[in-house]
């Protein structure tokens, strides 16, 4: 039996141990009011001014449904090519916690609004499909902020009340790799649909990571812990590497898995037990009286089916098929919207090869470094076709356009005027070439015989000589073939 | 203009728009009786001085155009008003003032009532004799040291002793039409979802309803239709135009089937009861109805289901009484668990937090299946009696109480005793159809008792109409004496 | 059907209400007689029925995505029994 070099295995003494990790990921619905009341839901507002009585649950307050919400779980569970339920319960999810004001949480238990589902990982091995156990709605719980007072806690209800998506997945997941790949794919489908805008700063995408090990080989599942509340891919990874780790430790002396809620402290990278938590919650979920059972018409689920985008695994095939990508390049182009549109606009005009090197090397590169998305760029697709093109041109040689980019990334400037101002103009007038040429060979004529007697490498110094006086302008595949005969 | 507090609250709307008195007369009437009333202990809170400047607000602009033009009114202190204390009868709300408004308030001020004052009412609604609010015992004026009934106590005693033209109370179990059976007084729980729930202290989310108290039926069809109406802010409310129950009203029940369901002929029930059941009986055969046998099989086990539902939802809506966000938080206690703890302990009354701990208990892991599941089962099976039942009949008549009023302190420590006392109105919350309880006579110790009238889902005005007959022909007359003012 | 001691504990934790050491045998007797009382619907026979899911004809209606609430800080702190400008103040949960 061959070793499959890719997996990611943790050894310890003497067994290899595998990993099996399940996610559970809450995506913050994409509305602007919350799921059950009509306060805002926009990030970073003074506390508690985005509350109203019926998300602190005053006596006598009723929930009411946002109909967008529902509409984006079923947008969501068919971006997951899931079962979608035309039958749904909301339940009573019951405990007690200074940000829950009901002292319950509305969920869904055993009538989830979407069912099984399943996404494909592009990982370096090749494809891995991704079983999804069910989505379902329910409300984020407020903040509690324990660090403002040494025996108080203060507590915001602005998150209270807003809409969760919570995403089950299977235990299919093996490695940290395989998770980094799953969060990103999920949140490049939901940005797709515009169901959730997956930015993990603002809170809007997070996940409890359950994680146990194996012996390599077994079937049998070991007992999990459930990693609360990370809220980073990178803290994701980190929490399981520790955690399969401090499993095997345990299990390899002897000793058992408690099975128990834990916490990734990211300052010290590692999981620690909630002490909190002392008996096991039992959250007596029962169907909320306050709200009717949810009943779906199947002309609505059709009506959404029909509004979907081209989703990222579509639109991957499309480009590959239409536009002769590698997999691997149509895998970048699309994972944003924003990026796989921006791409089609330019190659509407310029050459698909350069625009796609371009957008993967330096704009991305530039993207990165200024830390914003591609619609936060300076740089339009109109001013990246024009400099591609001035490129495929002959107009510039590529190294003068990675001058003119650099100004662009700042400026958003219009690359033909940034040409003109830097006198970038390649020269590709063969006669005026010939010129510049004759002068560098005649200035060196002793380098000249000593190329002509076997030293090849003099070539890199009459090209140099050439680029240098002409201020980088000559068009090196010209000066490459009108030097060659010259030195014949 | 003598005692205008005898008079119906229509014959007081009439006499106003008539311009024959002024709000402020009738207003100051009520506010003299309630000052004189307090031994009764009905009112939590009196709004005496600004229902007097509201009043004579009215008197310089009246508009006659309005149901209730200008009539004061006490509600139940279960209900949400804006600026006034609300305490639902509970030392956890006793400095609780909402910042809002019911919606049913809302709608009988649209009508042109105002807010006379709280009424003392068992605690979170949770018992049948108010006794168990924090702010003490009401009594029934029929008779000194005698309970009104509960949950609605303060409600039905102020109406019965004429400190409130009329009322409204909410109704889980039966605590509107039972109080009203103690009271000698009419009372109605409409179809659930056909009065909104937002803004009154919840108690069991699937049986709560908010409805009228009165003295007269005429004086309850206008009060429904004054309280009843879609309310979009409450997802169980139901989504129809309202009805002119004031103007539709009517004596004629020819042809009409009343079901005379055998299982609510109880062991132990007093002869007088089942007396006044065959006056009932009686009265509307007389006037054109006809009476059929029928059989509601599951009614035995319609008390021991509300008890486990009821309890159930309460435990999760009083979740919420955390001392918090509002409300009593208890000065002991270093760290949140022991806020909680001492909070809710020392904030809830001990049957309230009886039955806080049976709904916990009932949901818990390894009996929601056993109790909370197989209530609801058994809840559908009475539900598909009714059905049943109402594909033969248009109305059932029976019994309102197992009893008349019984003495404080009488049932108070045995609680199942004290639950007993809702054996024939819990099972129309259950099935969340509509009830009326109208007063039929009095028992050999001249305290009064009432039939109760079941009716179809949305059935209010068929209910009216029965009621109102059976109450032209019934010859009953409160025969109160105000030993209080003594 | 008896309802012991450490049950009512368990449950009156999970209900986060503290019991006097003294009334918890009087709670139990109560409580006891209570489900004794309930046990009578394990007499039914509730095989083929399914549970109630709802007393109301309709579904459940939906609101739209509009922001209509809220804004209300002071309102909401108002009745709180320990409060500042910003937030509700309550004891540090031992962590």
């Amino acid at each position: 039996m061959s070793e499959d070099k890719s997996k990611y295995l943790i050894q310890g003494f003497q067994d290899k141990w595998e990993v099996v990790i399940g996610l559970e990921v809450h995506a913050q619905v994409s509305s602007k009011s919350k799921l059950f009341s009509g306060s805002s839901t926009t990030f970073g507002a003074d506390p508690n001014t985005q509350v109203s009585l019926v998300d602190s649950a005053f006596p006598g307050m009723l929930p009411v449904i946002n109909e967008y919400c529902v509409e984006q779980a079923v947008k969501t569970g068919l971006g997951i090519n899931a079962q979608i339920n035309s039958y749904s319960v909301f339940d009573r999810k019951n405990y007690f916690y200074a940000d829950l004001p009901q002292g319950y949480q509305i969920s869904q238990f055993k009538n989830p609004i979407v069912g099984e589902g399943q996404i494909t990982l592009d990982l370096k091995t090749g494809t891995k499909k991704i079983g999804i156990e069910r989505l379902h709605l329910e409300q984020d719980a407020g903040k509690s902020i324990h660090d403002l007072d040494p025996s108080n806690t203060f507590v915001d209800l602005n998150r209270s009340g807003i809409a969760l998506m919570e995403i089950v997945s299977k235990p299919d997941l093996r490695s940290p790799d395989e998770v980094n790949a799953y969060v990103k794919k999920l949140r490049s489908i939901m940005r797709y649909l515009g169901t959730c805008d997956g930015n993990m700063q603002e809170g809007s995408l997070r996940a409890d990571v359950n994680v146990s090990v194996r012996k390599e080989g077994d079937e049998k599942l070991g007992t999990r812990c459930e990693i609360k509340n990370v809220n980073s891919i990178k803290f994701m990874q980190m929490a399981i590497e520790y955690e399969a780790k401090r499993q095997v430790e345990l299990l390899e002396s002897g000793k058992h898995i408690v099975q128990e809620t834990r916490l990734f402290d990211t300052k010290k990278n590692e999981t620690r037990s909630m002490r909190s938590k002392e008996d096991a919650h039992d959250y007596r979920y029962f169907p909320d009286p306050d709200l009717l059972p949810l009943n779906l018409d199947k002309s609505l689920i059709e009506k959404i089916k029909k509004s979907l985008p081209e989703l990222p695994d579509q639109k991957k095939e499309r480009f590959i098929k239409n536009y002769s990508l590698s997999p691997y390049e149509a895998n970048v182009l699309v994972s944003e919207k924003e990026v796989a549109s921006f791409f089609e606009e330019v190659i509407k005009t310029a050459d698909k090869k350069l625009t796609t090197n371009w957008i993967i090397g330096d704009l991305f590169a530039s993207l990165n470094e200024k830390n914003i998305s591609i619609s936060q760029s300076l740089i339009k697709s109109k001013e990246m076709a024009i400099l591609i093109n001035s490129i495929s041109s002959g107009l510039i040689s590529g190294r003068a356009a990675k001058e003119v980019f650099e100004v662009m990334k700042d400026t958003g400037a219009d690359p033909v005027q940034i040409i003109e101002e830097k006198g970038l103009k390649q020269k590709s007038d063969p006669k005026e070439l010939e010129a510049l040429i004759d002068k560098i060979l005649e200035e060196n004529t002793d380098k000249v015989s000593q190329y002509k007697s076997g030293k090849d490498k003099l070539f890199g110094f009459f090209v140099g000589q050439i680029m240098k006086v002409s201020s980088g302008t000559a068009n090196p595949q010209l000066v490459n073939d009108i030097l060659k005969k010259k030195l014949k | 203009m003598s005692d205008i507090t005898n008079k119906s609250l229509t014959e007081i709307v009439d006499l106003i728009k008539k311009k024959e008195i002024k709000s402020e007369e009738v207003t100051n009437a009520y506010i003299n009786n309630a000052k004189k009333g307090k031994k009764l202990n009905s009112f939590i809170t009196e709004s005496f001085d600004s229902a007097l400047t509201k009043a004579r607000n009215f008197d310089a602009k009246p508009n006659y155009e309005s149901l209730l033009p200008g009539v004061p009114l006490a509600v139940k202190d279960l209900f949400c008003t804006n600026g006034v204390r609300t305490t639902a009868g509970s030392k956890m709300l006793e400095n609780f003032f909402p910042t809002y408004e019911s919606t049913i308030t809302t709608n009988l001020w649209k009508e042109g009532a105002f807010l006379l004052g709280k009424l003392n009412c068992d605690e979170y609604a949770m018992g049948s004799s108010n006794e168990t609010s924090f702010f003490g015992n009401v009594i029934n004026p029929v008779k000194e040291n005698t309970v009104p009934g509960g949950s609605s106590g303060g409600s039905a005693s102020a109406l019965a002793a004429d400190l409130t033209p009329a009322t409204i109370g909410t109704d889980t179990g039966g605590s509107i039409r039972q109080p009203a059976s103690f009271t000698g007084t009419v009372g109605l729980k409409p179809t659930y979802g056909l009065c909104s729930r937002w803004g009154i202290v919840a108690f069991a989310s699937s049986l709560d309803q908010a409805g009228p108290m009165t003295k007269t039926v005429s004086d309850c069809a206008l009060m429904l239709e004054a309280m009843s109406g879609f309310d979009s802010k409450d997802s169980t409310s139901i989504d129809r135009k309202k009805e002119n129950y004031s103007k539709k009203i009517n004596k004629n029940i020819k042809g009409l089937k009343i079901g005379i369901p055998k299982e609510y002929r109880v062991d132990g029930m007093p002869n007088k009861i089942e007396e006044l059941w065959e006056k009932g009986k009686k009265i509307l055969k007389e006037e054109g109805a006809e009476i059929i046998d029928i059989s509601l099989p599951h009614t035995e086990y319609a008390l021991p289901t509300y008890y486990i539902v009821a309890p159930a939802e309460a435990s999760s809506n009083l979740a919420r009484y955390d001392g918090v966000k509002y409300g009593f938080r208890s000065s002991k206690g270093s760290n949140l668990i022991e806020m909680y703890e001492n909070t809710r302990s020392e904030g809830f009354g001990d049957e309230v937090k009886r039955r806080i701990l049976i709904g916990t208990y009932v949901l818990s892991s390894g009996y929601y299946d056993a109790y909370y599941i197989k209530a609801q089962k058994v809840r559908q099976l009475i539900k598909n009696d009714f059905d049943n039942a109402f594909t033969k009949v248009d109305a059932i008549l029976t019994p309102s109480t197992p009893s008349s009023a019984f003495k404080i302190g009488e049932k108070k420590n045995d609680p199942i005793s004290m639950y007993l006392n809702d054996i024939f109105t819990v099972p129309a919350n259950l099935a969340g159809i509509p009830a009326i309880s109208v007063p039929i006579g009095h028992d050999k110790n001249n305290l009064p008792l009432g039939l109760q009238l079941i009716g179809k889902p949305l059935g209010e005005q068929t209910l009216l109409n029965l009621a109102l007959s059976m109450e032209s022909k019934s010859n009953f007359k409160q025969n109160i004496v105000k030993w209080w003012e003594k | 059907m008896s309802i012991d001691k450490d049950k009512i504990k368990h449950t009156a934790k999970l209900a986060r209400i503290s019991l006097d050491e003294n009334k918890i045998e009087s709670l139990s007797k109560d409580l006891s007689n209570i489900f004794n009382f309930i046990e009578k619907l394990s007499k039914i026979n509730t095989d083929k029925i399914s549970p109630l899911t709802s007393i109301l004809d309709h579904s459940l209606r939906t609101r739209e995505d509009k922001v209509t609430d809220g804004g209300i800080r002071d309102k909401i702190l108002e009745n709180s029994p320990n409060k500042n400008e910003e937030f509700f103040i309550v004891p540090k949960v031992i962590e």
